[in-house]
């Protein structure tokens, strides 16, 4: 059986291999502003985009520039998200009559969208207009995917550029990234979606009568545009409460293995595209191993800790061979539930198709630890790019010393400043996770909101500050998010843990940029091969394992412990 | 100053280390180590939670332990500094020993003036004869005299010293042996190269380099996301049902930070600098050696760097019937008056391969000594009864050859052209009409120095041989001696060129020098040494001064930056492995009581929750000592690829950091448990 599951995750890990080169080196055309097969179509629009907008598409910028034009666009989206929400009530394209969104809840989810979080604290069908989910959500699953997208193409832009002020423009490599990477491949994947069954209309609810009996109250709308780019953009927004788990999200067993490869091909993509831009292809594949490494252990975990179950269960004598199913849709079971965890927290999606809180103490721990990681496992549209970079950046500086060099990085030395900005962003993530967590625990209006109590509820809460930090968006569940506190506090967590980290890491782009390249040598500090891969592993997981191994400790792995003993919480 | 070999671990300077590792407490001095002022504030913290009544003590002596082993550990991270800096300031006060107050004579327009030599302001002329001390830093104008440099260089032999050309500076606390020269002071009170070399030598002048700085921010960062950890530890301890005290949380964030590399900073950059002065090479700032670690192109003067100073005869290739022996013999005869280095090593060479002696020109009748002249260009003996020798020039000797009614034979001539064609330098030999061959002298590489290329180019750094040769000798000499590439007929002008190209190209450029029209090189330069027997204006182009004026040792400079630098990534590295560790010993700690599941997490069976706590303490406080000796000398240097040296450091630093502490913390536990400390 375990077997079987392994074989699954080869699959599934054979499919990211196989898309990274072709899908990272269009990528890199379109970014660089080559030729590509979709120019026909798409040169009118742009250059229509650029018109409206007053953009001249030739100039660039230098990343202060870049950056601010960034947060401009980003802020206007929060604003008018939150009016829509706000105002839904009297805007059309509402067909259930669904009421005005309270202000906690309108600030949480229009920060949630912008920062590509997708965190729900509601359920989409039974609080969102069908134009809130189109315009003011489906928008940011474009936009803040693409401004992901932007940003991690800027950042190599200053990597590989010598002694350049600029790193692009925002605007261009906005329209860009949004009309030849993300609507065309969300486009025909929508419409495999709907070939299996994933609904596509605008239509109020419907009743229907089931089996035994009992009326039923079936949720209808757009849900197949919206399923494509959920996964594609890394957001995870569902539009039903039950995210993928819902047939008319994710109906077979292959939409869930087209959505999980949606998830994972761009972040796995842009490593190529590291390479291919910076000249040093090697290095983009060494990126992309240790980012492999730490997915195949991950997922190796977690399939390890669902198929073995619960050990109450067998000492009760119940037959655990189906592993454990609480909180699974059975027609994924816990391969393709187990495997979507995974991918989900690997990248800052945060769709599912399971209960995180109902897997084993394990089980959920690994999508806990992929999200404190920093999501560069393959990451997010863009941010796990340069979210992996970050560390790039961490492990040149700390291992280059040891061949006695200033480190430098692809011929760029990484000097004070450098590390500070370094620094900075790895610190925001540290103090919005801790420090939320820690006021979350201690608080009556934190600790209310919980459905389950000890190491269980410290996961529950610290994975809803990670999730909102890291920009991922799934949730543990079990604990009740929509309250004044949480609304409030996650929505701080999340443009933190995006605009704080981006900002510094802009930075580095610019200083990159700015630096002379050092020639190369046999002195130079690899970074590529395998020693390399290895190199950052380690400080992947002795950075992240050390941050957080306390609170760990006391939450997943106390209650794994305990679950043994024969304890449940 | 004598160079007598201070040992670091000398008693002397161990216990004033000692001393000053108590002195180094006070928060105005460690203020500026932000690691290892944190922990200094935790052990103040758990000092004042030991004053009776102030907390509830759970374990009295257990946390009089934990606040004695913090103490220690700023302790130590003291003396490791302290030590570092110990045999500098033995040294500066060598130093300043030699600063005896002497008297100097200016020169005034009526004549001459006696004032304190501190009183001298640049551009003050004076006098110095046999005898006198030299007041200050300057430049010969007048005269010349053999000095002797000792106070500096710690080597006795004199040195010529002349105004005009590159041997015109003098320093300041050197001797004249004799004779009288004027010399135009060129430094201001206070700045002279001997003040500032007991500046540099007692480090009161040290300024974090920029590798330093970047380090001590990711340290700084490093220690705030673990005081994060440790101070959330509290309330998620408070809601899992447990309490953690004060004093075991301090321990467990002293653990955590990077103390081990905290602690060994600042020594091992002090210890760099040391070792760089015991090449006897003054560097005027650790900025400067940390650049030499980095440089990837090395600029090396031919003469007196790659070959030896001069050329040297290395075979005898006789003409058309005649032995080598009877050339041997006619080329010993025409050099015997010669005491150019040329001229000697001709005599050398007959005797090795011929086994000729030196003879008395008077019993072999010689008369008159012909030297060599520029017009001539040839030199040798005339005898009694008209018998010349004569050695010079080809085109010389063809011409004084047919002048006396001889041949010049083709067969010599095929011989010149060869050797001309290989770099070196053909020498013809003739005894009256009769030509005997020709002498080959050549530039001798150094010996080793071919290998040491080879090390220099598999750590990835290439070496270019400057010369005033012409670039087919120049070809020849950098195949033999294994450079990369070489530039001939170099002017200064030249040589600045092409730093700013190799610059422009993205290369750190290393040079040395010693003229006046160095200078401007010297400064482009990245790692600029000057020689300490060069013009006052090279040395202060340069970053480093060579105190013996041997270019050679611009790749030992290279070795003891790279070193400088390994040894701070390699004990930050190891730093940062080590909590891996100390998170095993002390979290299933904490929590045992509440959780008495975490056994589990206890994976070196730690005998009790204090023991193990006390031991994660102690391991990270011990450890600092241990590794003292590694900070000061340097981890082992070798000359290989950055891939390999990153694979060995990673090994034996990464993953020996990660599995020492495992097997310190659990001997500790042991031992505390044996001796009922815990």
């Amino acid at each position: 059986m375990t077997t079987m599951l392994i074989l699954k995750l080869a699959v599934y890990f054979a499919l990211i291999v196989a898309v990274t080169k072709p899908l990272g080196l269009y990528m890199r055309r379109v970014h660089s502003g080559e030729k590509t097969f979709l120019d026909p179509i798409m040169r009118p629009i742009e250059r229509l985009i650029y018109r409206l907008g007053g953009v001249d598409a030739a100039q660039e910028h230098d990343w202060k520039a870049y950056t601010i034009a960034m947060l401009v666009f980003n802020a206007a989206g929060l604003f008018l998200t939150y009016a829509i929400l706000r105002f839904q009530h009297l805007l059309p394209l509402n067909p259930d009559h669904l009421k005005a969104v309270a202000p906690d809840l309108a600030w949480n989810t229009a920060v949630s969208f912008t920062t590509n979080t997708n965190w729900q604290a509601y359920s989409g069908e039974s609080t969102m207009s069908h134009l809130s989910q189109m315009v003011a959500l489906t928008f940011h699953n474009f936009a803040s995917a693409a401004t992901g997208m932007a940003l991690a193409i800027a950042l190599v832009r200053g990597i590989a550029r010598n002694s350049a002020k600029t790193i692009g423009n925002f605007w261009v490599d906005l329209v860009r990234s949004t009309l030849w990477i993300l609507l065309p491949i969300s486009f025909v994947a929508a419409i495999v979606f709907m070939s299996q069954g994933v609904v596509q209309n605008f239509r109020s609810t419907r009743q229907a009568t089931t089996i035994d009996g009992k009326m039923q109250t079936i949720a209808q709308g757009p849900v197949a545009s919206q399923e494509a780019i959920k996964e594609l953009g890394t957001n995870g927004g569902g539009f039903f409460n039950a995210n993928s788990a819902h047939p008319y999200e994710n109906p077979t067993p292959f939409t869930n293995l087209l959505q999980m490869f949606l998830i994972l091909c761009i972040g796995a993509g842009l490593t190529y595209t590291l390479g291919s831009m910076t000249g040093k292809q090697r290095h983009g594949w060494a990126v992309f191993w240790a980012m492999s490494i730490l997915f195949l252990i991950m997922g190796v975990i977690v399939i390890g800790a669902e198929q073995s179950g619960n050990p109450i269960h067998q000492r009760m004598g119940i037959p655990v061979a189906a592993g454990n199913m609480e909180g699974k849709e059975v027609r994924f079971g816990i391969g393709d539930s187990s495997l979507f965890a995974n991918a989900t927290t690997a990248a800052s999606c945060g769709a599912v198709n399971s209960m995180h809180e109902s897997s084993t103490p394990l089980g959920g721990f690994v999508p806990l630890l992929n999200i404190m990681f920093g999501e560069i496992i393959y990451g997010g549209v863009g941010a796990g790019l340069y979210g992996v970079i970050l560390f790039v950046v961490l492990s040149v500086f700390i291992a280059g010393l040891m061949v006695g060099r200033t480190p430098e990085y692809l011929g760029k030395r990484i000097e004070a400043h450098d590390v500070k900005l370094a620094m900075l962003a790895v610190l925001i993530l540290a103090f919005c996770i801790l420090v939320g967590a820690a006021v979350g625990v201690t608080t009556k209006m934190g600790t209310s909101s919980l459905a389950n109590y000890g190491p269980h509820g410290l996961t529950e809460i610290t994975y809803a500050f990670t999730s909102a930090t890291g920009n991922n968006g799934s949730a543990f569940a079990g604990l009740n998010a929509n309250t004044t506190f949480y609304n409030v506090s996650l929505g701080i967590a999340m443009l933190f843990g995006r605009f704080l980290m981006i900002i510094p890491l802009m930075g580095i782009a610019g200083s990159l940029a700015g630096k002379k390249k050092i020639a190369e040598s046999a002195g130079t500090f690899p970074v590529d091969g395998p020693i390399f891969t290895f190199l950052l592993v380690s400080v992947i997981v002795i950075v992240g394992a050390l941050t957080y191994f306390p609170v760990l400790s006391l939450g997943p792995f106390v209650e794994h412990f305990l679950m043994n003993a024969g304890k449940l919480f | 100053m004598s160079r007598k070999e201070l040992s670091l671990f000398n008693p002397a300077i161990l216990r004033r280390a000692v001393r000053d590792s108590f002195a180094k407490l006070s928060p105005a001095k460690m203020y500026k180590n932000p690691v290892m002022f944190l922990v200094e504030v935790g052990a103040l913290l758990t000092t004042i939670l030991l004053i009776p009544g102030f907390t509830k003590h759970v374990d009295y002596l257990f946390q009089v332990q934990i606040t004695l082993w913090l103490w220690a550990t700023v302790l130590f991270a003291n003396f490791a500094e302290a030590v570092a800096e110990g045999r500098g300031k033995a040294q500066a006060e060598a130093l300043r020993k030699t600063k005896t107050e002497s008297v100097a004579r200016r020169l005034t327009a009526s004549g001459e003036e006696r004032v304190q030599a501190s009183l001298l302001r640049k551009g003050d002329r004076v006098v110095v004869e046999a005898n006198e001390i030299i007041p200050g830093d300057g430049t010969v104008i007048e005269g010349i005299a053999s000095v002797n440099e000792a106070a500096i260089t710690g080597e006795s032999a004199p040195v010529i010293r002349e105004a005009g050309g590159d041997r015109s500076a003098v320093t300041g606390g050197t001797t004249v042996l004799s004779d009288r020269i004027v010399v135009e002071v060129t430094s201001e009170p206070g700045q002279t190269f001997l003040d500032r070399m007991i500046r540099l030598v007692e480090g009161a002048e040290r300024q974090k380099t920029p590798n330093e700085i970047a380090l001590d921010i990711l340290l700084s960062g490093l220690t705030i996301v673990f005081l994060l950890a440790t101070v959330t530890l509290k309330p998620f301890a408070l809601y899992s049902g447990s309490d953690v005290t004060v004093t075991v949380l301090i321990a467990l964030l002293v653990c955590l930070i990077p103390t081990t590399i905290g602690a060994l900073l600042s020594a091992i950059g002090i210890a760099g600098m040391d070792r760089v002065l015991k090449h006897n090479i003054l560097a005027m700032s650790g900025r400067a050696v940390e650049a030499a670690g980095d440089v990837n192109v090395l600029l090396l003067d031919k003469t007196g760097t790659i070959t030896l100073g001069n050329r040297q005869a290395t075979e005898f290739i006789p003409a058309p019937g005649v032995t080598p022996e009877e050339l041997a013999q006619a080329a010993q005869l025409s050099s015997l008056a010669d005491e150019t280095p040329e001229g000697r090593s001709i005599v050398v060479l007959a005797k090795e391969q011929f086994g000729l002696r030196g003879r008395e020109l008077r019993e072999l009748g010689a008369h008159t000594v012909v030297p060599f002249t520029a017009k001539t260009r040839m030199s040798g003996l005339d005898f009694e009864g008209g018998r010349t020798i004569r050695k010079g020039a080809t085109d010389a000797v063809d011409a004084f050859v047919r002048s006396i009614g001889g041949q010049f034979p083709d067969a010599v001539r095929q011989d010149v052209a060869r050797i001309s064609s290989e770099g070196g330098t053909p020498l013809v030999v003739t005894d009256a009409k009769q030509v005997m061959g020709t002498i080959y002298l050549k530039d001798i590489v150094k010996g080793g120095m071919k290998e040491r290329f080879d090390r220099l180019r598999m750590m990835g750094i290439r070496t270019v041989m400057i010369t005033g040769d012409n670039p087919l000798t120049a070809a020849f000499i950098a195949r033999e001696a294994g450079v990369d590439d070489f530039l001939a007929e170099a002017t200064p002008e030249d040589k600045l060129a092409l730093i700013r190209k190799e610059q422009s190209k993205g290369n750190l450029v290393a040079m040395t020098g010693d003229g006046t029209n160095d200078a401007p090189a010297l400064a482009q330069a990245d790692v600029g040494m000057a020689m300490n027997t060069g013009t006052q204006a090279a040395k202060e182009a340069g970053n480093m001064v060579d105190l013996d004026s041997n270019p050679t040792k611009l790749i030992e400079t290279v070795e003891i930056g790279k070193q400088l630098l390994m040894t701070r990534g390699a004990l930050t590295t190891f730093s940062i492995a080590n909590d891996v560790a100390k998170y095993f010993a002390i979290i299933p700690a904490l929590f045992l009581v509440t959780f008495p599941e975490l056994q589990a997490l206890n994976i070196m069976r730690l005998a009790t929750p204090q023991s193990a706590i006390l031991s994660a303490v102690v391991f990270n406080a011990l450890i600092i000592v241990a590794l003292i000796p590694l900070a000061l000398r340097g981890v082992r240097y070798r000359p290989l690829g950055a891939g390999r040296i990153l694979r060995r450091n990673l090994l034996l630093y990464g993953a020996g950091g990660v599995i020492i502490p495992f097997i310190g913390i659990k001997v500790l536990d042991v031992l505390l448990h044996v001796l009922h400390l815990a």
